[in-house]
């Protein structure tokens, strides 16, 4: 078996590649490692620009009308204090790079281009021009999207959502360029997410190592490949909404403007249909990290492995068929609402299951505190509570009080910041060893961690109770309206939970360069993982292993196997049988 | 316990929305207190100490299942409790004699009475912006449309919210069970002005509210604004217990 699967990979012609110029290995690479890397440093980026944003947000909402600070160098008129519409762009800037630029870059871009062919044993992936071209069109997206705070008019204002017609006549908003940018940008990330979920999904079914059955692959691959296969099919919906949405603006067509014969509510069945898939494809990469950093950190079997594969299959095929319950009060018929609270209870069945399977994982472990570890039990709770919270909104008469207020607010940042982000922080720490070939700083990984729980609860928790009271998401100044008054104190207190969880990501930054220039140089398995990663050379030379690819012999979570005294057997790790004819 | 969170409801139906709150509030606070009390005993108990070894197991098919169906048939029940009141509010508007057109535009609440001859479309309609006069223990049927962009009209203590999209005549009711002054926000982003949207509804007893129809909804064409807001202003001093 072997031996064929070997030929099927000539050595040889990978063997004599020869040293790649500057440009080559570092910019226009095809390496998926320098790929991943490449949108992990964009998503960072383009974090520290969205977490800006939510900070003026933020300031806006608990000192409404008053100068926010720094913000004199750009508004020299209004002393920093921001207008309505400076608002209303702000938080819709805010999401849009937050879940297009950062989330989907850091997750899918990343670690997926990083992990999937190290994990399942292959040399890049199956198609590494087209890689790279995902990665370049994803900058000139960002590009695109930047330039919208730099025409007149100001940048897109009609929320992240951009619900026509609001966001389909220029007038209504009195946003021009900013939206057709949106719109121009948001289209041409459709079409690097396309070459990159192709990519994705043609290497883990052509290109896995011999003996490394689907069935064997690490769940994270699982996650990965289930999230491509949703960005194939869904974000393809988003690139066509946006490009109708720019021809009604600019062409003078009418798909959403009831007066030429549109339909306001085409617009948001479209969105939603990508939307929700969207949600799980920003979570999905995070559930399958924390899946991979528990069993290394519990020195366990992962528990119920087929439950949590199978459970990410039926949370991407059920994923379609919830977008609904964003529309239970949109004017969409009633009756149809019914069917969508049925299908947006069930999918919290497989959310229930793997958060389970994670606290089965823990169970008679011999639990080690790491930073990655941390991070990733930091996003099992927040989950928890972020799937929880989702059960009020999937009751529909609930959902027509909590709908369009903070308690949403709360919901999604508990599922993307407590969820995406943590998984995020956990993975970065977890194979920055092989990403960049040193350890990143200890002691600076827990302050980290430790502020960012701390003030990330502060900040995120009084959003449900200050949407329970009733404040609408998306207003300017809370304190237009008498009955939010009594809770304006909360509104202060999330500001300053924001701005701390801010100041703390310095920590991050500074523990992430200073670890890349100088950190402890890192062993080829720091962490005694069994994954296929943590054979190859850290970082992993170009084309990741020597002459033969390396051969899969078992489960890739074999830890504290009676069959072996060390408390960890590589998947490379013959059978003891096999170990025998052998000899 | 967190009764404080909401705000007082005073509608019909709003007592059937905080039951079900409630309910999932309990349901996933007790999950939660579960899950969590679990996580945080299996980090003490189970954590790293020298010379114990993990134990070795890939799961556990009759906890699968287990986990599977308690959490599926909870939220089966949910449902099940959801369906009857989500078409209650949404599904049949109960039949009334008192009709009231809200527009939604930027960035107003446009309240249109047909009149005394109960017609819209009609000389003697009667529209007022941003304020909305309605008898309590009675079902007041709201017909919802937008003029240029999707608004919401939220009654956060009414527990009534519903979009009022441009081309679309959508059928909402309520019914307000104590006198008082209530606020309605707009509740989607609906441009520059979007803050601020919002219109007072003003809650009257049967006595004061056909008292103040007589005063404001005459078929003597429309009253003028200055007028209007005077009545209003009587009607909110009456209007308190």
């Amino acid at each position: 078996m072997s031996a064929s699967s070997v030929a099927a990979h000539p050595p040889t012609a990978h063997a004599e590649h020869h040293e790649l110029g500057f440009w080559r290995t570092y910019v226009f690479s095809t390496d998926h490692k320098m790929i991943g890397r490449q949108f992990l440093f964009l998503g960072l980026i383009m974090m520290i620009l969205g977490g800006l944003l939510a900070l003026v947000v933020r300031w806006q909402l608990a000192w409404p009308e008053t100068a926010v600070p720094g913000l004199k160098l750009f508004l020299p008129d209004t002393g920093g204090a921001i207008d309505p519409g400076q608002y209303n762009m702000a938080f819709t800037m805010h999401a849009t790079i937050m879940i297009f630029f950062v989330i989907m870059p850091i997750l899918a871009g990343g670690f997926g281009n990083f992990l999937i062919p190290l994990m399942i044993g292959a040399r890049d992936m199956a198609f590494p021009l087209l890689n790279m071209l995902s990665f370049w069109v994803a900058l000139g997206a960002g590009v695109l999207m930047l330039a919208g705070f730099f025409v007149e008019g100001g940048h897109a204002a009609a929320g992240w959502t951009s619900y026509a017609p609001l966001s389909s006549v220029p007038a209504y908003t009195g946003t021009n360029w900013g939206q057709n940018l949106w719109c121009i940008s948001l289209f041409v990330l459709g079409v690097s997410s396309m070459m990159g979920s192709i990519n994705y999904i043609t290497t883990v079914i052509n290109m896995r190592a011999p003996g490394m059955t689907m069935f064997r692959m690490p769940l994270v691959v699982w996650s990965l490949f289930i999230t491509a296969i949703l960005l194939l099919l869904a974000l393809p919906v988003l690139t066509s909404a946006v490009a109708m949405l720019l021809f009604d603006r600019t062409l003078g067509t009418s798909w959403f403007l009831p007066s030429g014969g549109g339909e306001p509510l085409l617009w948001q069945h479209l969105f939603w249909y990508f939307g929700h898939p969207e949600v799980y494809i920003l979570i999905l990469p995070a559930m399958g990290i924390a899946s991979e950093i528990l069993p290394v950190f519990s020195r366990k079997p992962v528990f119920g492995y087929h439950a949590m594969a199978f459970s990410m299959i039926a949370i991407a095929f059920l994923s379609w068929v919830v977008y609904g319950h964003h529309m239970f009060v949109s004017g969409m018929n009633p009756a149809l609402g019914l069917s969508f609270m049925i299908t947006t209870m069930i999918i919290a069945v497989p959310s229930a299951i793997k958060t389970f399977n994670w606290l089965g994982t823990l169970w008679g472990g011999r639990i080690q505190f790491t930073v990655p570890m941390l991070n990733a039990l930091a996003f099992v709770s927040m989950f928890v509570i972020g799937g929880l919270s989702g059960i009020f909104m999937a009751s529909a008469p609930v959902d027509i009080y909590i709908q369009d207020t903070y308690f949403i607010v709360a919901h999604i940042h508990y599922v993307v910041f407590g969820g995406s982000i943590f998984g995020a922080f956990a993975g970065i720490s977890y194979w920055f060893p092989k990403m960049f070939g040193r350890m990143m700083n200890n002691p600076l990984g827990h302050l980290h961690f430790w502020l960012t729980f701390v003030f990330f609860n502060l900040t995120f928790f009084p959003m449900h109770i200050i949407g329970v009271g009733g404040q609408m998401r998306r207003i300017y100044n809370p304190l237009q309206y008498e009955f939010l008054k009594d809770q304006q104190h909360w509104n202060v207190i999330i500001t300053m939970g924001a701005i701390a969880l801010g100041l703390s990501q310095i920590v991050f930054a500074v523990n992430f360069v200073w670890s890349i220039l100088a950190g402890r140089r890192a062993p080829i398995n720091p962490w005694n993982a069994t994954t296929l990663e943590w054979t190859a050379p850290s970082p992993p030379p170009h084309l990741n292993w020597g002459p033969t690819l390396p051969t899969v012999y078992r489960g890739p979570y074999e830890y504290s196997a009676p069959e072996s005294k060390a408390d960890f057997l590589p998947q490379t790790e013959p059978l003891a049988r096999a170990r025998a004819g052998r000899h | 316990m967190l009764n404080w969170w909401l705000p007082e409801n005073v509608a019909t139906y709003g007592a059937g929305i905080d039951w079900m709150f409630h309910l999932i509030y309990w349901i996933t606070g007790i999950t939660f207190v579960l899950v969590s009390g679990a996580l945080l005993a299996f980090l003490w108990v189970y954590r790293d100490r020298p010379g114990r070894r993990a134990r070795y197991t890939h799961g556990n098919s009759s906890l699968e299942i287990a986990w599977t169906v308690v959490p599926a048939a909870i939220l089966v029940a949910l449902t099940l409790l959801s369906v009857p009141m989500w078409s209650a509010i949404k599904l049949n508007v109960p039949p009334t004699d008192l009709v009231i057109n809200v527009t939604g535009k930027q960035f107003n609440w446009e309240v249109t009475y047909p009149g005394p001859d109960g017609k819209f479309g009609t000389d003697d309609d009667k529209t007022m912006l941003d304020e909305m006069h309605v008898p309590i223990n009675k079902v007041v049927r709201i017909n919802l449309r937008g003029r240029d962009v999707i608004h919401s009209f939220f009654v956060p203590q009414f527990r009534f919210k519903q979009d009022a999209v441009p081309g679309r005549d959508i059928a909402q009711w309520f019914e307000v069970t104590k006198p008082g002054k209530y606020e309605a926000p707009c509740a989607e982003l609906c441009g520059i002005g979007h803050s601020g949207m919002k219109a007072w509804i003003y809650a009257h007893t049967p006595a004061d509210y056909a008292k103040w129809a007589a005063e404001n909804l005459k078929a003597a064409g429309p009253a003028s604004s200055s007028q209007t807001v005077a009545a209003a202003a009587t009607m909110e001093g009456k209007a308190k217990p």
